[in-house]
């Protein structure tokens, strides 16, 4: 059986990861190559790298660290962020990336997604899509969050798997940063509707939080999170020894 | 030395940094001399498998890859790199492979529960078969590794030396003499792929 994946996202700007990070026998806390092994000697299934840079210097040490890291650590590699035409895929693909996820630039693009996935197969192209609460329904957000698109986040997801989009990123943007745990009413709208993978982001604060989302839907495959790794609040080795004790498949390191 | 064969598919970063990363030399390389001289050779692949099997035989690596197994050189097919060493596959019509392992490659589809999602994507444990395997010497049973696909190698039971459960049983590793394939990619595994790749290396070339 497949196991359930546990992913912690790096963002990185200039190079750097940007929310600090406090782990005792790290030599330097915001770099991306060192956290990304320590990551993955913990047991995290995946990475992912977001670049919050704006400027093409910026970019350039992106793709420095992102060799980097292909080079050190063995476990896939998604990256994110700035992702706006082919040539981006490409850039990332060929510095070690093996999914690269599209936000912004497919909502300005849609066509993104199937020319992509055309190129660099669907189980390439990562959607990622952040989502909130609007009279009733789920909205798309664009920019990080901060401007309503006003698509319905459920239509917009089934075209994106529609044109080749080969698993979903969800990130509720009511429950991010609450710490409450994840959005298992708005999670559960989208594992009904699509059958790639969807990834839970967005409120985790705790275990308890993981084992609860992979409890009330099996139909979800991985639970991505930032800070809480970072800052050491939730250890991804207890983590999953918390979610086997609960019969919830994972990969032991 | 390693020579992973270059016929102008996929992505061959992870794979060269993971040879890397044990401490082996790996080339990639389309010089027929190279890979006749290599201890082991490579042969990746990602994509679909008729265009794959025909930049293979237009680059003429399709002889000398076979020459080089059949000389007795340790060859390992990985992902699609796999799927090309058998007879025939089915994605999207007929195509011929390389006929150096016997079966098909049919879709997955064919024999999971319809519930389960499309490609076998993410971390399954190995069930080992009891055939034996010298690519498994430095892990065990129950390791997870990394799996991306939609299509798999069938009617291979005899040289089938791993499945994967994924409602039915996935072949995961063949073996067939110096022949060895895997569906998953060790290059993605963490330790446990740098294990296989690591007795991949310490395999010799068998005289025939």
């Amino acid at each position: 059986m497949i196991t359930k994946r546990i992913i912690p996202c790096l963002d990185v700007r200039d190079g750097r990861v940007v929310k600090g990070v406090n782990f005792q026998g790290l030599k330097d806390v915001s770099s991306p190559v060192e956290l990304a092994g320590f990551y993955s000697d913990c047991g995290a299934d995946e990475l992912v790298f977001y670049d919050i840079t704006a400027s093409a210097e910026g970019r350039k040490l992106f793709t420095d660290i992102l060799i980097e890291t292909a080079r050190q650590v063995f476990i896939p590699l998604t990256v994110g962020g700035g992702i706006n035409t082919t040539a981006d895929f490409e850039r990332v693909l060929s510095c070690g990336a093996d999914k690269v996820s599209v936000n912004s630039g497919a909502i300005r693009n849609p066509g993104l997604i199937e020319e992509a996935a055309k190129l660099y197969g669907d189980q390439c192209v990562v959607l990622s899509v952040d989502a909130k609460r609007v009279d009733g329904s789920f909205h798309v957000f664009a920019k990080g969050g901060r401007e309503d698109t006003g698509m319905d986040a459920l239509e917009w997801i089934r075209r994106g798997v529609s044109m080749g989009a080969g698993e979903i990123v969800l990130n509720s943007i009511d429950t991010d940063g609450v710490k409450g745990g994840f959005d298992l009413e708005m999670l559960k709208a989208v594992t009904e509707i699509v059958k790639v993978p969807v990834i839970a982001s967005g409120g985790a604060g705790c275990i308890e939080d993981f084992v609860r989302l992979f409890k009330a839907l099996p139909k979800v495959d991985a639970g991505l999170a930032a800070s809480i790794f970072h800052f050491g609040e939730v250890s991804i080795r207890e983590l999953k020894q918390e979610l086997k004790a609960n019969g919830i498949p994972v990969r032991e390191v | 030395m390693i020579a992973i064969v270059d016929y102008g598919v996929g992505n061959l970063f992870s794979l060269k940094s993971s040879f890397e990363a044990i401490g082996e030399k790996a080339v990639v390389t389309d010089d027929k001399d190279v890979i006749m001289e290599a201890d082991q050779v490579l042969l990746p692949g990602v994509g679909a498998f008729a265009d794959a099997a025909k930049k293979l035989h237009e680059s003429g690596m399709d002889k000398t890859v076979i020459e080089a197994a059949e000389r007795g050189k340790p060859l390992l097919g990985i992902c699609l790199g796999m799927q090309l060493l058998f007879d025939r596959s089915f994605e999207y019509g007929e195509h011929r492979g390389l006929g150096l392992i016997s079966g098909d490659i049919i879709p997955i589809s064919d024999v999971i529960d319809p519930d389960l999602k499309i490609p076998h994507m993410g971390w399954n444990e190995l069930r080992f078969t009891g055939n034996d395997c010298p690519l498994f010497k430095y892990i065990k049973e129950g390791d997870c590794v990394y799996f991306v696909h939609s299509y798999f190698a069938s009617g291979c039971e005899k040289d089938t030396v791993a499945v994967a459960g994924y409602s039915a049983d996935l072949t995961a590793a063949v073996r067939k003499g110096n022949v060895y394939g895997c569906q998953f990619h060790p290059e993605k595994s963490g330790k446990t792929g740098l294990n296989i790749l690591r007795a991949f290396c310490e395999l010799k070339e068998e005289k025939c």
